[in-house]
Order: structure tokens, then sequence, then C-alpha cells
């Protein structure tokens, strides 16, 4: 029997099918949560997909945060449960304080849907083991709250722990402090990033690449990543 | 019936894009005076009694938890309003 990772489905999200999907192409079995429901059923690490949850009134991931499936999922994430945020999942792993930070508006002020080079920081998380230190990846990115703030010391603490996972190269989309893409908690369980990884594992409908239109598959190391945490 | 109104604004050293937007647009209807303008939240939380110290309390809670995110926001009123006979909210 594989891993099996669950997705959280709220009302508003988008991306929970791709991270299905991407689960599945890494080689472990997705399992479909529903936010109303506290059971985790069993499964082995937790993926937070993008979208729009409760339509982002109040902020973004703010009333997703007081979701029963958030209710459980806190507990186990700090009892060491793999958990990956991707984009609005960043921002509910954020309220819920299992990652410091939050997001707000983009300083342009405008939504921004591209493809984004990005460099990893850290390979010892759940999430990032497949990747090497310095290595850079192409996702997409599709947000309007991406913008990444924390205060000063709390950015100090996160470079000097290295806990800065994810930085944004070549251009930073949104106003990010430090170019952060992504952080992790201190313990490398949680992971949460505002580029989607999930839209990049399969060829054909990556991001374009040398090696043709739409071949990028550099989200995959993700998925795979936590396949080996898990093993370990 | 009486009701509670909690204001947040972003932290003063938090950009605010949605001011910024406000700000730039102000010229263009000939209001060129307002050298800065930041955009906060309003809530007005309603209950079927007075608003008392335990009323008050809760409120104080949701303001905390749910109604902001001391990352990025303060909550910089917490206001009480009883209705009185006039029918309008402390005015009597």
């Amino acid at each position: 029997m594989g891993a099996r990772i669950g997705v959280v489905t709220f009302p508003g999200s988008l991306d929970d099918r791709d991270a299905l999907r991407a689960v599945g192409l890494a080689g472990a079995e997705p399992v479909s949560l529903w936010h109303a429901d506290g059971d985790l059923h069993g499964v082995d690490a937790v993926i937070l997909p993008g979208g729009f949850s409760y339509g982002d009134y109040l902020r973004a991931g703010a009333i997703s945060r007081f979701s029963p499936v958030m209710d459980t999922l806190i507990g186990a994430a700090e009892g060491g449960l793999p958990v990956l945020g991707i984009c609005n999942g960043f921002q509910i792993l954020c309220e819920s304080h299992l990652l410091p930070g939050a997001m707000i508006k983009n300083n342009h002020r405008t939504f921004i849907c591209r493809d984004q080079v990005l460099s990893v920081e850290n390979t010892s998380t759940a999430w990032t083991n497949a990747f090497t230190k310095g290595q850079r990846i192409t996702v997409p990115l599709k947000n309007q709250d991406g913008q990444y703030v924390a205060d000063e010391r709390t950015l100090d603490e996160l470079e000097a722990e290295g806990r800065v996972v994810f930085r944004y190269r070549d251009w930073n989309p949104n106003g990010s402090r430090r170019d952060i893409a992504g952080v992790t908690n201190a313990a490398g369980n949680v992971v949460g990033l505002m580029p989607h990884p999930e839209h990049a594992t399969e060829p054909g409908f990556g991001p374009d690449t040398a090696d043709g239109s739409r071949a990028g598959v550099d989200g995959l190391g993700f998925f795979t990543s936590v396949l080996t945490a898990l093993i370990h | 019936m009486g009701t509670v109104i909690v204001d947040v604004m972003p932290k003063p050293e938090i950009l605010d894009p949605q001011g910024k937007a406000v700000r730039a647009a102000l010229p263009r209807l000939g209001l060129d005076g307002f050298t800065e303008v930041r955009q906060g939240k309003r809530f007005e939380l309603t209950v079927d009694g007075e608003v008392t110290e335990e009323v008050l309390a809760q409120a104080r809670q949701a303001a905390e938890t749910l109604l902001s995110n001391p990352i990025i926001e303060d909550v910089v009123a917490i206001t009480a309003v009883q209705e009185c006979a006039c029918g309008k909210g402390g005015c009597c």
C-alpha cells in the first residue's frame, strides 16, 4: 500500500483537482478531503490547494482557517504531519499561524499570471528533498494577494534558520519581502508557497521550456519529495 | 438591541495597496490635497440585548482572532453603541 495524500477542498478552492492529479502522477494515492469534515481519514500528508476559499472575504484564508478540517490539521501539523500550502493554501497556513508572516495585495495592485523562476533555498524539508540547493525551477504563479510580509525580526529569524525555502528569481512579481516565495516551519514538515507546482507536473500542460512547448515538469519534485520523506 | 463597532486598520508600517489606489484616483476628481489614504475595515456586531461586559469581551476576542490579523493589522477601536428610546444608537 503506497502513501495516501489528502487534498482539502474548501468552498472556492480551484486547484484541488490539479493537486490530486499531481499526487497520482508522483505515484501516491490521492484522497479528497472536505473542509467541513474534521476527520483526516488517515492520510500520510495533506495539501491545501489554491483558489479563493470563501471568496477571499475578510482576508485571504481567514475564514478557512476556522473550518473543522483545519481544527484537526493544525494539531496534526504540529505533530509532524507533512503539509503543503499552495497559494490560497499558503495564505491559510499563515492565518493559522502554522507559518509566520502574512500575504497582502500585490504591490502593483493587479492580478498576475505567469511562469515564474524560483530558486530552491532549502532542500531539507518534507516537500523539497528531491531538489538540489540553489536549483532554479519554473512553475506558474497566479494571484492577487501574493505579497509576503513579516516584521524585520521575523524575516531575520527565517533567514538565520534557513526557513526561506523559495525565492523569486529574475523578477519579484509582487513586492514580497526579500523576494520570498515560500517558507517552512522550524521542523520542516509544513511548507507554503505562492507559486503552483501542481501545474508543472505533466508534459504538455506545464510551462514552456527549452525542451518544448508546455514541457515543464519542475513541480513534480514537490510530490515525490514527500514520498521520500514518508519512507524515512 | 445594541451594537459593538470594531475598527481595523492596516499597520502603519505595512504598505496599503488599496489605499494607494484610492489616493491615486482622488486627483482625477480634482481633489488633490490628500497626501495619503489608508483603507481599513469597520465591523458592526449586533446583539439582541444590551452591550454588556460579556458581549464586549466576546467582541474583543472576535476582533483579535477572526476580524484582524495581528501581523498586518491593528484593532484601533472597539466601541459599544446602545440603542435608546429615540431609535438612534447612542444619541441621548
